[in-house]
């Protein structure tokens, strides 16, 4: 199973190549990993309708209980032939749908990576592995929404679509991670061993808040819809894949696959279904009100993962199996009708439904899949749509939930509405000015749709083989053995009879539709003030927080910087040592050596220069002499090594000052006696608060210093005689490494820092007043 | 910023390739004896800040020849790498390998990835303070 992921990878990495060399014809061969993998999934049928999954697992922090396990069992079969059927059509599309565009190869690689990330996260085993490529799938899909990253448009759906899907990631993850430990595994064959322990674990309610808040952003649920339309924003190849047909089917998926764990309570009857009925309602109405082609379908796509929902949280064995019959269904036509929305756009240059019409004959590959897609996405007979239409209102209609069975064919009509404006009105009718010139695109464009519905069709009139896979994916759904025989016709009971109001009304709405219109006028009004007002509003307050802290932390005065760390270091020491100095510091004996004393009696000399200095070199030299007394001190207590790193370190920036000053003002008094009074003061009391710190840690040693340990294992373990110098490139290599990193981040700092040109109107005001320049570089006139 | 002065100018010619081998010197005992990767990179960082002092800062650049960006990249790989060749051999991140050869001559040699960090980490050093001194002295 690894070896389907790195392919689908080896072949995103090639993509860009292929794209230059062979151009858009490369689709095709790009198209023939991802149906590879395709058909060796096929050939794991009979083991897996066997219930014999097949399972491969790979330690990756064995220390963490890491392990990126792969499962495929009837549920992710069932997905997994989804992703690559429907990719594998789709970059066939794709190649088609960009012919001649330098971007293809980025647009193959990226769908290409997507693949990989969603046909990961549906064989992922492991919850943690699952969550990987979870992720992956919001970052891919941001990278492909963004596709058109010159549009303004674009960036800001991508980002809207990242930071909606990327903080229900966040939210899923603790969510999770509560599962994994109420559960003790975060694999997910053995949590269903503890399933019950799970549902009476004090954390279930939670834990199921957070999952479903992740599921439900992913799968644009109501509140969190609104990413979903401004996601057109992609190129439609990507709309059409992730979407509608594989994307925003992974939060359904997890809640889908959590189910046998997690569901069966009233707490998720309750957090579910409703939302789901919610979703799938508002999605049909605003479907009806949007003009753009993909608009209308982005809103009927929310309405059908709104079905999902609803009838995963009913969760009776009929309501789960119903659910993995639509959403096959969903798949193949919705993903048609983006490729027949793509079409058009690609023919004539716009998406607007109003100036459309007449299209059929110029177009007839296209007009052929849109009828079929269409008549699948009307629930009409004989395709899959029909069928998988029929299961739900049996499923929901045995339940005997009947609010939601009425919004159910209230959606429905709404639905068949959203056919007549998508496939009806842009075909039907005579040429409009837009339509006159249009012409069908290559066989890559229309070919992948119709082979969508005709498989739709197929799958209506011959279900034995959906069938068993349904029956193996709600096996896994609902952890029973579930019968699942699917039939064109049932005969005439109430359920064809919904299916026929459904579609009446369907109809007789959409030939009145001009009378919506007065009820949108109003609905917009509300609408405005919507989830999509809050995100902006959060967006903005975001912003807001951050650019006041920004200007309150950093005021950019280095003197403001230094009193802040200074400050804060002393509170924190005396907030931790508090009591426990009493006690512990004791006067120490006072056995100095002459040239000690001298010694300490020369720093302290230069340090009171340095402050009193009335020169750049005064000050300079001065801070040198305390630095080179220091490194003195070093010396006479056997520290060879800091010593004469101490030096080096003086005599650079004993250098480095000089060359500074050439590029500093004159040297002048600024501050008031009452700033430097104030400062003298916090030097005093940081002074003093070190020295009692490093008294009381001589007094207190808990365990045997680790200087011990190194000395001992220097030689023997690590080669080496020099203590100090082992310890920074062996013992402790990672903190040397990450040190040396700042380094470098720091030269990166200085470097921008002093190569800032300031701008025009600022270097006249240095003239005539130097005094911006110097509070924001010299600290030290105010006395270090 | 140079100084125009005959006798730094003099002396700089035999200081610093004096200075330069200090510092390889003290490079290389470093894991013996007092010294090594930082102190080292900083000794011939000093050399060259002196040699940027008394001529300029374009001259110096001559001297080290590679571009002090290029010394903080590669130094960084370096270090890097050095703790990437035990995870080939199955050993945790940055575990000290170590290899003996002898040397007609020189007697026998150690050699070990801890003694590629210390390359890197002289490396860093050195080209932080030269960008330091160059975008000072340059403006």
């Amino acid at each position: 199973m690894f070896l389907w992921l790195w392919a689908i990878l080896i072949a995103a990495a090639l993509a860009p190549g292929v794209n230059r060399i062979v151009g858009s014809r490369g689709g095709w061969g790009l198209a023939m990993v991802p149906a590879g993998v395709f058909v060796f999934l096929l050939k794991q049928w009979p083991l897996v309708m066997q219930q014999r999954d097949v399972s491969v697992s790979v330690n990756w922090v064995p220390a963490l209980k890491l392990a990126i396990s792969l499962r495929l069992d009837g549920l992710s079969l069932l997905f997994g032939l989804l992703v690559t059927g429907i990719g594998a059509l789709v970059l066939v599309y794709a190649g088609g749908y960009l012919k001649g565009d330098d971007r293809l190869g980025r647009l193959w690689m990226f769908l290409l990576m997507f693949m990989a990330s969603m046909l990961g996260l549906v064989l992922a085993d492991n919850l943690l592995t699952l969550f990987i490529f979870w992720e992956l799938t919001s970052i891919t899909s941001y990278l492909l929404i963004g596709f058109n990253s010159d549009l303004p448009q674009s960036r800001v759906s991508a980002l809207q679509a990242l930071l909606v899907t990327g903080g229900g990631g966040l939210v899923l993850l603790p969510g999770l991670l509560l599962l994994g430990a109420a559960g003790g595994s975060f694999e997910l064959s053995t949590l269903l061993n503890n399933a019950e322990a799970i549902r009476q674990h004090s954390s279930y309610v939670p834990m199921l808040l957070l999952i479903l808040i992740g599921a439900f952003t992913k799968s644009a649920q109501f509140p969190f819809h609104f990413w979903l339309p401004n996601a057109m924003a992609a190129p439609t190849p990507v709309s059409a894949y992730l979407h509608s047909a594989t994307m925003v089917k992974a939060g359904v998926y997890l809640i889908a696959r959590l189910h046998p764990l997690l569901g069966g309570t009233a707490e998720w009857f309750w957090m579910i279904s409703p939302i789901g009925a919610i979703t799938m309602t508002m999605g049909a109405v605003l479907a009806l009100r949007a003009t753009d082609l993909k608009q209308i379908l982005a809103y009927a796509t929310i309405s059908v993962l709104g079905t999902l929902t609803m009838l995963l949280g009913i969760g009776t064995e009929a309501t789960l199996t119903a659910a993995l019959a639509v959403l096959v269904a969903h798949a193949f036509y919705k993903c048609g009708l983006f490729m027949v929305a793509g079409n058009v756009d690609h023919a004539v240059h716009q998406r607007d439904i109003r100036g459309l019409g007449g299209l059929r004959s110029a177009m007839l590959g296209t007009f052929l899949a849109a009828c079929l897609a269409g008549i699948s996405m009307a629930g009409i007979l004989p395709t899959f749509g029909f069928i998988a239409k029929e299961t739900w209102y049996a499923a929901i209609e045995h339940k005997g939930e009947v609010p939601f069975l009425i919004a159910s064919v209230l959606s429905n009509i709404g639905l068949v509405v959203a056919v007549g404006l998508v496939c009806v009105k842009p075909f039907w009718g005579s040429r409009t000015e837009v339509t006159q010139q249009a012409h069908e695109g290559g066989p890559a464009l229309w070919g992948p749709p119709v082979v969508l519905g005709i498989t739709g069709l197929l799958m209506g009139l011959m279900p034995t083989r959906v069938s068993e896979l349904l029956a193996a994916g709600s096996r896994i759904t609902t952890g029973r053995v579930v019968s699942v025989d699917l039939a064109l016709w049932h005969g005439v009971n109430v359920t064809l009879l919904l299916s026929l109001l459904t579609l009446a009304g369907g109809i007789a709405l959409y030939l009145q539709r001009h009378r919506l219109e007065s009820v949108f006028t109003v609905l917009n009004r509300f609408i405005s003030y919507g989830p999509s007002w809050v995100y902006g509003w959060l967006l903005k307050a975001v912003n807001q927080l951050a650019r006041r802290q920004t200007a309150l932390l950093q005021n950019g005065y280095l003197r403001f910087y230094l009193l802040t760390m200074v400050g804060l270091t002393v509170i924190s020491v005396w907030m931790a040592l508090g009591d426990e100095l009493r006690g512990h510091l004791k006067p120490m004996p006072l056995d100095f050596r002459l040239h000690e004393v001298m010694l300490v009696g020369l720093i302290l000399m230069a340090a009171v220069v340095a402050v009193r200095a009335n020169t750049w070199l005064l000050a300079v030299g001065a801070l040198g002499i305390v630095g080179y007394s220091v490194a003195g001190i070093f010396v006479l207590f056997g520290a060879p090594d800091l010593a004469m790193t101490q030096f080096v370190i003086e005599t650079l920036t004993v250098l480095l000052f000089v060359m500074a000053f050439s590029r500093l003002p004159d040297f002048r008094r600024l501050s008031t006696v009452r700033t430097r009074g104030r400062d003298a003061l916090i030097a005093i009391v940081a002074g003093g608060t070190i020295t009692v710190l490093l008294l009381f840690a001589m007094t207190v040693r808990s365990d045997h210093p680790i200087s011990d340990y190194y000395a001992a294992q220097s030689v023997p373990e690590a080669h080496g005689r020099n203590v100090v110098n082992v310890i920074l490139v062996d013992f402790r290599a990672l903190d040397t490494l990450g040190e040396i990193t700042v380094l470098s981040i720091a030269a990166i700092g200085v470097y921008s820092l002093l190569m800032l040109r300031p701008p025009k109107h600022i270097d006249r005001a240095d003239k005539t007043n130097d005094v911006a320049t110097d509070s924001s570089l010299t600290p030290k006139q105010e006395g270090a | 910023m140079t100084m125009d002065s005959v006798i730094l100018k003099t002396a700089i010619r035999f200081l610093l390739p004096l200075l330069l081998l200090s510092s390889v010197f003290l490079f290389l005992r470093g894991h013996n004896e007092p010294g090594g990767g930082f102190v080292g990179g900083l000794v011939a960082s000093g050399a060259m800040a002196l040699y940027a002092m008394t001529y300029n800062a374009a001259a110096a650049r001559q001297v080290v020849r590679v571009s002090p960006r290029v010394l903080i990249g590669s130094g960084l790989l370096m270090s890097l790498s050095s703790g990437l060749v035990p995870l080939f051999l199955g050993r945790p991140f940055l575990t000290g390998l170590w290899t003996s050869t002898t040397i007609t001559g020189l007697g026998e040699l150690h050699l070990g990835t801890p003694l590629l960090f210390d390359l890197g980490v002289f490396c860093v050093v050195t080209g932080v303070t030269l960008v330091f001194v160059f975008s000072l002295l340059e403006e």
